[in-house]
């Protein structure tokens, strides 16, 4: 039952990155015992709640419904990538203390992944757009209050610094 | 000696524990990898009720990375005491095991424990354990389970768990020349906690020395500890318990369960680290559900409307293993029923039966069936006697001149309870009088808007038993930074934060001079949960820090020559009020303390620190109003919340950020359980709802945002502070609900159960044209 490892590489926050994988290892678990990505958090294994998420080549992946072999030779930003150094958060970051935008923490990363990929696409939404779309990731503890507040400051702020 | 400022509580101050959160380097407990570590999958009943006539584990056994497999007969020989602490020994209660030995109980009731190299071998195993079963009858319908002939367990000889009657012959006589009697039954449905973090726990035996060391996804470590230590058989001594981040609970992790214990038993048998992270289906289908019940009520009214007595016959559902052991909120429920008005007598009766399903637990306002039932039916008969409901709440809500009160039902209220004063901020918030008017216009234009209100008193941070009192140990460090040792178990609550406020107003430093340390070290206490933590450890954790400021004024007072009376100390410095230059700072003072302790004053003990330990009051009451405002689609039947407002009383803030985000949080899970969120079963015991696919926690696109008004009444505790960690999902089920009710009314239909989800609507108003 034990199939073949499969030789991988990716590049993951930055750093390449190199490691063995069964076919069925998902891409989260490889992030959180291989590359030490232990922000990537698994909230329901089935793709609904969003606590996975990371971005794959830019785009906004749920880490739970890939297989790791499926990122090889991608390049991967986990939560524990967007911040520039140990003495500054990402505006992102930043808006969702700032805002109370988590109590226990444990689908935060989740969102301030996809709230950055949205806010890439969408630099300038209004409530309605917001509240929809981080629709796709759930959270238990603040209802969304604080949320939904840290992505309007942080529209504002990444605008502001030009950095969507 | 000064008394300290309020500098820091009071203040929206930033939490200490985000930087590491919203960077991914929090650190739950999957996220502990320790070397040799195995995992753990459990083999689970498909069943509600079976004789398990087969079970052959060997080829489990034998495939490779596997390390063992345990089944009931394995470890249920240590089920010496299962029991949580909350329960005394001679509770009744379902027979103990880990593991379901002989007969399955309900679809999720685990029978078979894999340990292997990874969670992937060890699923892959489970496919390979050899089991057979023979299906029995289950018990399904709580409302007809204590007459039925199947009995969920039985060793008890019977389905009813508790049955409390309570009859009060003063409220007979008073329904018997009442004006009104108004009568319904109240149904609230099954749902269940979903904290995003699942349950998980590691444990690590070290042979030799005895010593299990456990990292655990836990609201209450010390139980994790006690309890551990009873089902080991080691002293507490041994039994060595970390406290990492904890991804929410909202009740579910207060209590070990059933498969916690199998895990600790299994590392030590096994000696090697083991780690089990429940999966999401898992933790829908085998954790805790709750709210199961239901409340009959009758309610004799005057013809101005008073409430003159009520009569109430509670009946909850306890599955078959309650997480925590069988409770009985049913009798605080309708002990608690009369809540902020002048209920007059009050008859009771509670009674809790086991089913074939998943087990009862507590979830945030365990007992909120209370203000369910009350609030709900305060509108009944509004809509009866035709007053409005804002006008018969008025008339009846106690007012300060009414404080302090006894209720009938035993409960007493201080006179720092603010009801009357809750109720008109929000409907001042609302706009009542003129939603009233918009209402109204909608309804000539053929719209169905809805309002809904609940106002409502929490008996917070409760004093009895093992729930009375937490301790803190609080020590300087040589460089002047602070430690503080506590009971509580934070997840989600902020602690670290309003702790560290708290202590920095009382010693006289900043909030992040102090780190605060849940877990191993600490002294006893239940944890978090049960809206206990601000009142009980907050006041334990001012009592330590106020008794080393005192230390420090006087080292200061005798190495500066100064009078103690003359000095005051904030922000980690201490200083002559008046002339600032003359002045030294706490890290002089500390190391003083423990490194030139001859140069303190004569007498003084060496060393900067103080453990204290408060017991809270009985209880300290909270209160507050919900509003909303709903419109509903009559041709889909969904609602859309227009607006939702909360006046609340929790005394004191000590973080106002912090206390509107409680109150956020748990009125969208009392939102989501009214309208989307229900684990349905089958007639054969099957749960239907085993995905966040089937079971609809609300998203950001579903609530509306939330307005949030405080009164500040003082509670008579040390800070001043109430509990609040609750009350959210106590109010909202009856707001939304009545709100819904409301907006229905024209359609002459008078709902009286949950999930009010588009069907249910649809329904009512089919209901209706059918008539």
């Amino acid at each position: 039952m034990v199939a073949d490892q499969i030789s991988l590489s990716m590049t993951i926050n930055g750093r390449a990155r190199r490691g063995v994988a069964e076919p069925r290892l998902t891409l989260a678990d490889f992030l959180r015992e291989q590359a030490q990505c232990t922000g990537v958090h698994l909230g329901c294994e089935h793709g609904v709640c969003g606590s996975c998420t990371v971005l794959m080549d830019g785009e906004a992946v749920r880490s739970c419904l890939l297989f790791a072999v499926q990122a090889d030779g991608a390049d991967i930003t986990t939560v524990e990538g967007l911040a520039p150094d140990e003495e500054t958060l990402h505006p992102v970051q930043e808006a969702f203390r700032d805002c109370h935008g988590l109590q226990c923490g444990f689908c935060t990363p989740g969102f301030i992944v996809s709230v950055t990929a949205f806010l890439e696409a969408n630099p300038d939404p209004s409530d309605e757009e917001i509240r929809h779309g981080i629709a796709g990731n759930l959270c238990r503890c603040t209802g969304y209050q604080g949320i939904v507040a840290a992505t309007r400051q942080a529209a504002a702020a990444m605008k502001g610094s030009g950095q969507s | 000696m000064s008394t300290a400022a309020a500098r820091y509580v009071g203040q929206s101050v930033k939490r200490l524990e985000d930087p590491r959160l919203v960077t991914g380097h929090g650190r739950y407990v999957d996220d502990i990898m320790l070397p040799g570590m195995l995992h753990v999958a459990f083999g689970r009943s498909d069943l509600a009720r079976a004789t398990i006539t087969h079970l052959d584990t060997s080829a489990a056994e034998a495939l490779d990375g596997v390390h063992a497999v345990f089944t009931g007969a394995d470890l249920n020989s240590h089920n010496d005491s299962l029991r949580a602490s909350l329960h005394p020994p001679e509770s009744p209660a379902p027979p103990a095991n880990m593991l379901a030995d002989g007969d399955v109980r309900f679809v999720g009731d685990p029978y078979v424990m894999v340990v292997a190299e990874s969670r992937y071998i060890a699923e892959d195993a489970l496919e390979l354990v050899d089991v057979e079963f023979e299906p029995l009858d289950p018990v399904v319908d709580y409302e007809t389970a204590a007459e039925s002939d199947n009995h969920v367990h039985p060793e008890l000889g019977g389905n009813l768990a508790h049955d409390l009657p309570v009859p009060n012959p003063a409220q007979q006589e008073v329904f018997e020349n009442a004006a009104h009697i108004i009568t319904e039954t109240w149904h609230q449905h099954r749902q269940t906690n979903v904290p995003m973090e699942t349950r998980g726990i590691v444990a690590s035996w070290q042979p030799h020395a005895g010593v299990m060391e456990v990292w655990a996804s836990t609201q209450s470590p010390h139980e994790m500890q006690l309890v551990g230590a009873r089902v080991l058989g080691i002293g507490e001594h041994k039994m060595v318990v970390h406290f990492g981040d904890v991804g929410g609970g909202f009740g579910q992790k207060m209590f070990l369960g059933r498969e916690d214990m199998a895990v600790l038993v299994a590392a030590k048998l096994l000696a090697s680290p083991v780690k089990w992270i429940e999966d999401r289906r898992e933790n829908l289908l085998a954790s805790n559900h709750a709210r199961i019940e239901q409340m009959t009520v009758s309610m004799a009214v005057d013809e101005d409307g008073n409430f003159l007595a009520a009569d109430l016959d509670q009946l909850e559902d306890d599955g078959a293993y309650p997480l925590g052991g069988p409770a009985t909120p049913g009798a605080m429920a309708t002990m608690l029923y009369p809540g902020p008005y002048r209920m007059g007598p009050v008859s009771w009766r509670a009674r809790t039966v086991y089913t074939n399903t998943c087990g009862r637990g507590a979830y945030r306002g365990p007992w909120q069936m209370e203000s369910v039932a009350r609030e709900q039916m305060i509108d009944r008969v509004a809509r009866e006697i035709g007053i409005d409901p804002l006008e018969l709440r008025r008339r009846n809500v106690l007012k300060p001149e009414d404080l302090p009160y006894q209720v009938s039902t035993g409960l007493f209220y201080e006179t720092t309870i603010s009801p009357e004063q809750t109720l008109e901020q929000a409907a001042e918030m609302i706009g009542y009088d003129d939603f009233r008017a918009e209402q109204a216009k909608a309804r000539e234009e053929g719209r169905y808007l809805g309002l809904g209100m609940a106002l409502y008193i929490e008996p917070t941070s409760m004093g009895m038993g093992p729930l009375g009192t937490e301790s803190a140990m609080l020590r300087v460090e040589v460089d002047g930074h602070v430690n503080v040792f506590m009971g509580t178990g934070s997840h989600g609550q902020s602690l670290e934060t309003t702790i560290a406020q708290l202590v920095a107003d009382e010693l006289g430093v900043r909030p992040d001079d102090v780190t605060l340390h849940q877990g191993h070290g600490s002294g006893y206490g239940f944890g978090t949960g049960g809206s206990r933590s601000a009142v009980i450890a907050g006041s334990a954790a001012r009592a330590a820090a106020s008794g080393v400021r005192e230390k420090v004024v006087a080292i200061a007072a005798h190495l500066m020559e100064a009078s103690a009376d003359d000095l005051e100390v904030a922000d980690g410095v201490i200083s002559v009020k008046g002339t600032p230059a003359a002045s030294m700072t706490m890290a002089q003072v500390a190391a003083t303390a423990y490194q030139n302790s001859d140069a303190l004053p004569p007498g003084t003990e060496a060393g900067l620190e103080h453990t204290a330990r408060y017991k809270a009051p009985p209880t300290t009451h909270s209160n507050a109003c919900h509003i909303c405002t709903c419109e509903i689609d009559p041709g889909t039947g969904k609602v859309t919340l227009l607006r939702y407002v909360v006046s609340e009383d929790c005394g004191v803030l000590i973080n106002p950020m912090v206390v509107d985000g409680q109150i956020a949080g748990g009125v969208v899970q009392g939102i989501g359980g009214v309208l989307y969120e229900h684990c349905v079963y089958d007639e054969s015991g099957n749960p239907l709802a085993s995905t966040f696919l089937d079971y609809l926690v609300p998203t950001a696109a579903e609530v509306p945002d939330l307005e949030t008004g405080h009164v500040v009444v003082p509670s008579d505790t040390p800070g001043g502070h109430k509990g609040t960690g609750e009350g959210g999902a106590i109010g909202a089920p009856p707001a939304v609900f009545n709100a819904v009710a409301d907006a229905l009314a024209p359609f002459g239909v008078y709902p009286n159960r949950q999930p009010l989800d588009p069907n249910a609507v649809l329904s009512l108003i089919a209901s209706a044209s059918d008539s």
